[in-house]
This record gives C-alpha cells, structure tokens and sequence, in this order.
C-alpha cells in the first residue's frame, strides 16, 4: 500500500516536471534565441543548421545600437515620456483615490463608472479624434501630445489600484490628524501616502510599463525621427537597415531591459496588485 | 443613476472630522470635487471630448483634413458596412479573438494548475513562474521582431518542423494567404497567456483547501476533483478574464501592423489595421471615424457583459 502511494507520487511529480518544462521550452525558447541572435554576425543568423550559441559570438550588434545617436534618441525619448507620465499619473490618482477612499459624495458612482469604463475604449477609436486635437493645440509631434494621451490608459488603473489600496488603511490614522485640527489635504501627504509608498511603487511600475511599452499613438502622434519613442524606433529599424536581425534584437533587449527590471524587482508585490486590480476591480 | 446616492456604510463623512476648523457647508461638500478636479478635467479632455469628436466625424465629410466639413449622414456608416475588406475585417477580428481567447484560457489554466501543485518546491515554482510570464513582459514591438525572426522562411520554426519531418518546405508563415491568419494568433497566444495566467493562480489560491479534503474523503480521483471542486470555484474569474482578453485583443493593432501589415491579400485585416489605414494612409478620416465608432459600439456590447458579470459576484 505505502509503496503504491510513493510510486503513483513519484509518478505525478514526473509527469508535472516534463508538463512544466514542455511549457517552459514554449515560454522560454523565443526570448533565448531573440538573445543569442543578438550575439550574432548578421550572416549568421539564419545560418543552416541553426546554433544557439554562435561561434562568432561578439557584442557587435550592440555596440551599433548603443553607439548610434539616432537610436539613443529614441531610449531618451521613451524614458522623459513613460517617467514623466508615470509621475503626473500618480499624482492625478492619488488625489482622486483619496477622493473615493475617503469621502462620500454625490455622483460619486457616475464618476467611478466612467473612470472603470474608460479602460474598455478601444485606442483606435481615440487616434482619430486624438490626431485632430493634438494638431489643433499644437501638441503635435511634442513630449506633451504623448504624454498627455498616455495618461488615458494609465489613469483610470492607478485610481482604480489607489483606491482599493488606501481602502484597506485604517481610519483610525486619519483621526489623529483631525483631532490636531488639520485638514484633509494634511492628513493625504503626512499620513496616507507615506505609508502607501509600497502601493504606490506597484502602480507607477506598472504605469511605467504600460508608457514605455505604448505603440499607437506614439507612432501617430510623432512625426520625426527624433521624437519616436523605442517601439518605433525597433519598426524604423527593421525598414531602414534591410534586415539587421542581429541589430533589431539587440535593440529589442535593450529596449525591454526596463521593464524586465523593474518586473523582476518588485515582481511580488506587483503580481499583487495586477491581479487584485484584474479581477476584482 | 438611481444609486448614485446611497453611502457606502462604513465611510466616515466629513461632516464627523474636522472640529476645529468651522468652515461652511457648501466648502466643505466642494472637497473631494477638488481632489477629483485633475481627474475629471484630464477625463474630459482624453475620453468624453475625443469620443464626441469621431461620432460627429463618423456623420460629416472633408474632415480633418480639409477646413469645410459638411454633414453627410449615414453615408460613412453605409461605406464602411458595404466595404468587402471592412467586412472581412471583422470576420479576422471574430476569428482571431476567440481563437486567442479559448487558447489563452487553456494555456493560462494548465500553466496555473501546474504552478499550484505541493509536489514541487517553492524555489522550482518561482523561476518557471518567471519563465512562463516572460513573453507578457515584452512589448509588442519586440514580440512582433522576434516572431518575425522566427517564422521568417529560413527561420528556427521552419528548420525544426523539417528536422522532425512535419512539412516537407520551408513554410512563409507570415506571408502565406492561407496561414497567415494562423500565425498572427498564435503569437497573440504565446504574448497574451501569461495574465489570463497570473489571474488564475491567485483564484486557485483562494479555493478554501477543505473543499478538496472533503471531495477526498468522498473518493474522488484527481480529475472529479478539477471537474467538480476547481472549474466551479475559478468560473467566475474564469468568465470576467474571457471578456476582458475578447475586448484587448479586439483591440490589438501594433501586433499585426508590424507582423503583416494586415496582409497577405487582407487575410490579417482587423478592424483596428483597416481603420487606421482608413485615416492614416488613406487620409479618408471621416470613413476611419465611422469605422471607429462601429468598434466603439462592438466593444460596448462586450463591456456590458463584462460589467454584469462583475456586478452579478
């Protein structure tokens, strides 16, 4: 009897295990070969019979990328906007947050409702209007036009995202403040957000991500070179060069190394989040 | 609207605090409007503004792009619905998004169950965690070099096919009338399992373990369990992700820009690439608009599923 038991446990194990690594190899083997083409002479990248570590091994590729104006250009241009809006975001959503979390207000569900329904607007049908304001307020082809429609996405998340987070702090907190005499704007910034700092980490990462990882309107509402962000300027790459895959991979890693640090950083807290905010919100 | 009004019963009113500072009514009720100001104003100007923008494009002509719009009616709206690529458009939309959505639920709920199991260390579970959410961190930009790359006729994909003898050429993946719509989902699928994912290991951590230990000592085997105990406990997370994932991935438009353009012969046209191209290499915005507005709409019938199904946990 013991014996059956620990074979038909073995037995699962094995099975999870191979389960496991199958959907490893479907997960992972995409990424390592973007990365080991970018170790690669551009000859050797479609080379017969494929090798994932080449014998021309070399940094090449990246030192191209890295030593290119233009394509510096572009990681600046993605950090100034996806920094920028991640800062304004919070703001903007710790201030609403604290509205919802703290205070009951006519209309309060109205404005709520339309916050939670703005993240189902699809980003097409905003281009087009998107397009001819911009132009209009001559925010065209600027760091303002981007990161003012940026914040259409990461907005109503970071408020949705505050508010629970503010939500589960007790208000006993903010009691000792008013019993001083002091107003709520005090009892914001001396109580709540020094304590809400791990939250709010959560959601400006993922306000970050969602800025340095936007394509539509970033290659809509730009016009130059020297305005396009990095999604943009991997596409500009593949048009420009006749195919330097090793150069575009290249430029893919360094252009995803952000977000995969911050991920990995502060991935418990944020997986979290995400999933309080996906399912329960 | 009607329920607007009702307090949450555990808020404290701000009529409770502040004793030492007399202030008026009227002041005090104006306080969370100012905190919210930033936001309603930004909302009015990103949402409530644009979209009262393209409906009243979607019914004039020479807009945008020319100073004298005129009215035109239905006009777009009878374009865009009798345009055979806008129809067939939407017929690759319906495709690729139910397609993705039932592959990413499956891949998402094998992934989580496996992640889930006592048999395996914590340490083992956490790095095929983060392998397994790898291709959600990517940006799409990225997504769509790599698989270019690899599904590129003298690519990786090809050469193992043929090394294991499942074709018998090198296959255009991308460029093939007949598979390209393949394609296209499938990396849809590899990009986008990973929330559907995430979502569902926190849900099958929340399932109370005395429900398996009951169903244990009733004799059931390891699938009754996941059929009668597991499935009904994630149903509800499992119905709200499905929506969600039909509304983003209607909404995908950098994938299939950068992978085919919406080509070969329109095969991967969605309704986000036929509407862009609409406005932006066909300079026709006020056809884009009416376009535009029939997504709006398409995505609307979907949202309201979603909000009753939210409302009704």
């Amino acid at each position: 009897m013991a014996t059956t038991v620990k074979t038909r446990h073995t037995l699962a194990k094995a099975g999870v295990i191979t389960g496991l690594v199958i959907g490893g190899l479907f997960a992972g083997l995409p990424v390592l070969w973007m990365l080991s083409t970018s170790f690669k002479g551009n000859g050797e990248v479609f080379q017969n019979p494929p090798e994932l570590i080449t014998r021309g091994f070399s940094f090449d590729a990246y030192r191209e990328i890295l030593g290119n104006g233009a394509q510096l250009r572009f990681f600046l241009n993605s950090y100034v906007v996806a920094f920028v809006v991640t800062i304004l975001t919070l703001l903007v959503a710790v201030l609403a947050g604290f509205a919802f979390s703290r205070f009951t207000f006519p209309f309060q569900k109205t404005i709520n409702a339309v916050i939670v329904s703005v993240q189902a607007v699809p980003p097409i049908t905003l281009v087009i209007p998107y397009f001819g304001l911009v132009v209009a307020l001559g925010l065209y082809n600027t760091y303002p036009g981007l990161i003012l429609t940026h914040m259409v996405f990461t907005l109503p998340y970071a408020i949705i995202m505050i508010t629970a987070y503010l939500n589960t702090l007790p208000r006993e907190l903010d009691e000792s403040v008013k019993v001083d005499g002091g107003t709520s704007w005090t009892t914001l910034w001396r109580i709540l957000v020094p304590i809400s700092v791990p939250g709010l980490i959560a959601v400006g990462v993922y306000t970050f991500m969602i800025s340095w990882n936007e394509y539509l309107f970033a290659l809509t509402l730009t016009r130059t070179d020297d305005m396009r962000t990095v999604p943009i300027g991997i596409q500009l790459l593949m048009g420009q060069h006749s195919y330097e895959w090793n150069q575009m991979m290249a430029m893919s890693i360094l252009g995803s190394a952000p977000v995969l640090v911050l991920f990995l950083l502060f991935q418990r807290r944020f997986i979290g989040g995400l999933t309080a905010g996906a399912v329960k919100a | 609207m009607t329920s607007m009004t009702a307090p949450k019963a555990a808020a404290p009113t701000e009529e409770q605090v502040t004793p030492g500072r007399p202030r008026s009514v009227l002041a005090r009720r104006l306080i969370p409007y100012g905190y919210l100001s930033p936001t309603v104003l930004l909302i009015a100007v990103l949402m409530v503004v644009p979209i009262i923008m393209v409906i009243s494009y979607s019914f004039r002509d020479n807009v945008i792009v020319q100073e004298n719009s005129v009215f035109a009616g239905f006009a777009n709206y009878t374009k865009v619905l009798s345009d055979p690529d806008f129809l067939a458009a939407l017929k690759n939309t319906a495709i690729f998004i139910s397609v993705s959505a039932v592959a990413h639920l499956v891949l998402g709920l094998a992934f989580a169950l496996m992640l889930n199991t006592q048999l395996l260390s914590g340490v083992t579970k956490a790095i095929f965690r983060i392998v397994y959410i790898l291709p959600w961190l990517f940006t799409i930009a990225v997504i769509a070099v790599i698989w270019r790359l690899l599904l590129d006729p003298s690519g990786v994909v090809n050469y193992v096919l043929h090394t294991l003898g499942l074709i018998e050429e090198s296959v255009n993946w991308l460029g093939d009338p007949g598979k390209a719509l393949w394609a296209v989902t499938f990396v849809n699928v590899w990009s986008g399992y990973p929330f559907f994912m995430i979502s569902l290991l926190a849900a099958l951590q929340g399932i109370p373990n005395d429900l398996y230990e009951a169903a244990a000592v009733d004799g059931t085997n390891w699938f009754q369990r996941f059929l009668h105990v597991t499935l009904p406990q994630l149903r509800p997370v499992i119905i709200s992700m499905a929506v969600l994932d039909l509304i983003w991935t209607s909404q995908q438009f950098a994938l299939i820009w950068m992978t085919t353009g919406g080509g070969p012969l329109n095969t991967t046209e969605m309704l986000s690439t036929y509407t862009y191209k609409q406005a932006f290499s066909e300079y026709e915005f006020a056809t884009a608009s009416a376009a535009a507005v029939i997504v709006l709409l398409l995505t609307m019938v979907l949202a309201f599923f979603y909000v009753r199904q939210q409302r009704e946990r």
